[in-house]
């Protein structure tokens, strides 16, 4: 199958690990994934918080220069891949709402035939889809052991899936308790720490508005993190990654607690397995380098 | 987080520090809650059964002052300005935890969304209050180059609220840039113009709807 990557702002700067930890993945397994071609912002929690028919508007327009670069296909929707769960939630959500309000889908219409675009069918034409989704279910388990050539044995490894990524619009993992990381990290051979925060709330933009409730949010979950034994916490999102690994200099001083977790993208992990170099993932470029072997019991 | 002061004739002491606002139906705005609906998808939100589940599963109710649950009822009985003017619809960071589990299916992330697009719209909002700056910058940045720029949304958010919080991000910002996390180079779409139109045609669209 092909795929249409669409990277969003962060991944081409806070989350450029993230990137490239994708690409080098995919390439290493073969699968076609191609960048689509003059994308732009999905609009985040902003633009929902200014206009909200701007912001479905803006997702939509990604949608239909997804359907362009596609072409006709074999009448098959286009797998549209987008790595930052802000940018996952608020395409399915755009999505959802095109459907089911018919004000939203007439001015969305309205709009993008003034910039030229097509948008009808939209919601059927493009299937939104989350790496983590494509890597579990398209791709599989099976093959993503076979490609494991460094198997990360023994290491305790947090799966973190915060909240945009499964919950509400997205269907391809349990909303309370995904599994699809637990069983990637298992593929690696490491083992998936079971804790009760998976999918609680990082704090989001809060780390860079009100900093003492956002810390609070993400501290809360690297001490529990680590009150489990993490030895490595895992994320699926650019911000996520952002505020629990660049903000824990600012946690330590403000909680009096030295936690010093690394923060990884699930990507970097299976990158590492399958032995690619520290370049190839972008993981140079984490403050708090990757751990990669269990601590010696 | 300190709560508002409110005027003091409304505020009714019910003893052990337990206090209720009180107004007259006159004083209410009687609209407000059609107004909230139809913003926020949802005739559904009349159904509301006050059960707090919305408050309970909500990660940062504590540092709200009125929680999610309270919110929703006075929006329903018409408190239009203590709504507007409250901390919470900006503390809300849109995690959707209410919304996946409010046994009545109110997406409440969608109506502090329509309450932070009529606070924005009106203008009511604390001076240098961050949240609502950042959305705003945010929103400009895009509009003008169709791809927001991580580095450039936090410098102006800082200048534009407190200048002196760049001195508490400066490590970071230091360290994002020799890992090259943050450029200052402004990515872009081929077309500027593009975003600009298409956002144009939103408001000229909806205007046509009325």
């Amino acid at each position: 199958m092909k795929y249409l990557y669409f990277p969003g702002c962060s991944l081409k700067s806070t989350g450029k690990p993230y990137e490239e930890s994708i690409l080098s993945v995919f390439r290493a397994l073969d699968v076609d994934i191609e960048e689509l071609k003059d994308w732009n912002c999905c609009g985040a929690t902003a633009y929902m918080a200014v206009d909200e028919l701007k912001s479905f508007s803006l997702c939509a327009r990604n949608m239909a220069l997804a359907v362009k670069q596609h072409g006709e296909g074999n009448g098959e929707p286009v797998q549209l891949v987008a790595p930052c769960s802000a940018c996952y939630s608020l395409l399915l959500k755009s999505q959802h709402y095109m459907e089911e309000n018919p004000e939203v889908s007439r001015v969305v219409k309205t709009a993008l035939k003034e910039v030229g675009l097509e948008s009808e069918g939209l919601s059927q034409k493009v299937r939104i889809r989350h790496p983590l989704d494509v890597l579990a279910n398209d791709i599989g388990i099976e093959r993503i052991k076979d490609q494991v050539k460094k198997p990360l044995t023994g290491l305790k490894v947090v799966p973190y899936y915060g909240c945009l990524l499964v919950r509400p619009y997205a269907t391809f993992d349990d909303p309370y308790n995904p599994t699809s990381m637990d069983r990637l990290i298992r593929a690696l051979g490491a083992e998936p720490v079971d804790w009760a925060l998976k999918t609680r709330c990082c704090g989001g933009t809060l780390s860079g508005t009100i900093q003492g409730v956002g810390l609070r949010l993400s501290y809360l979950l690297l001490k529990e993190a680590s009150r489990k034994g993490g030895e490595l916490l895992l994320t699926a999102c650019p911000l996520c990654q952002f505020d629990l690994e660049c903000f824990q200099g600012g946690m330590n001083n403000r909680f009096q607690h030295n936690v010093q977790m690394p923060v990884a993208y699930f990507s970097q992990l299976i990158g590492k397995a399958f032995n690619l170099s520290d370049r190839e993932v972008g993981a140079q470029r984490l403050f708090i380098p990757m751990k990669l072997e269990a601590a010696a019991p | 987080m300190e709560t508002r002061d409110r005027t003091p004739d409304q505020l009714v002491d019910l003893g052990e520090n337990v206090h209720r606002l009180i107004k007259y139906e006159g004083e209410l705005d009687q609209g407000f809650a059609a107004e909230v609906a139809r913003l926020a998808h949802g005739e559904k939100f009349y159904t509301c059964i006050q059960c707090g589940t919305c408050s309970a599963t909500c990660p940062v109710s504590h540092y709200m002052d009125f929680t999610p649950r309270r919110i929703i009822a006075m929006v329903r009985a018409g408190f239009r300005e203590e709504v507007l003017r409250s901390f919470t619809i900006w503390l809300c960071a849109s995690c959707y935890s209410c919304t996946a589990d409010c046994p009545r299916e109110i997406k409440i992330t969608d109506v502090m969304y329509a309450l932070k697009q009529i606070a924005i719209k009106e203008g009511i909002y604390p001076k240098r209050f961050p949240i609502p700056v950042m959305a705003q910058e945010f929103y400009k940045i895009v509009k003008k180059k169709g791809r927001n720029n991580e580095g450039k949304l936090m410098m102006n958010l800082a200048l534009k609220t407190n200048p002196f919080s760049l001195l508490r991000y400066a490590k970071v910002g230091l360290k994002l840039f020799r890992t090259g996390r943050v450029t200052l180079r402004e990515e872009s779409i081929r077309n500027h113009g593009e975003i600009q139109t298409l956002l144009g045609a939103v408001d000229r669209a909806r205007e046509a709807a009325k």
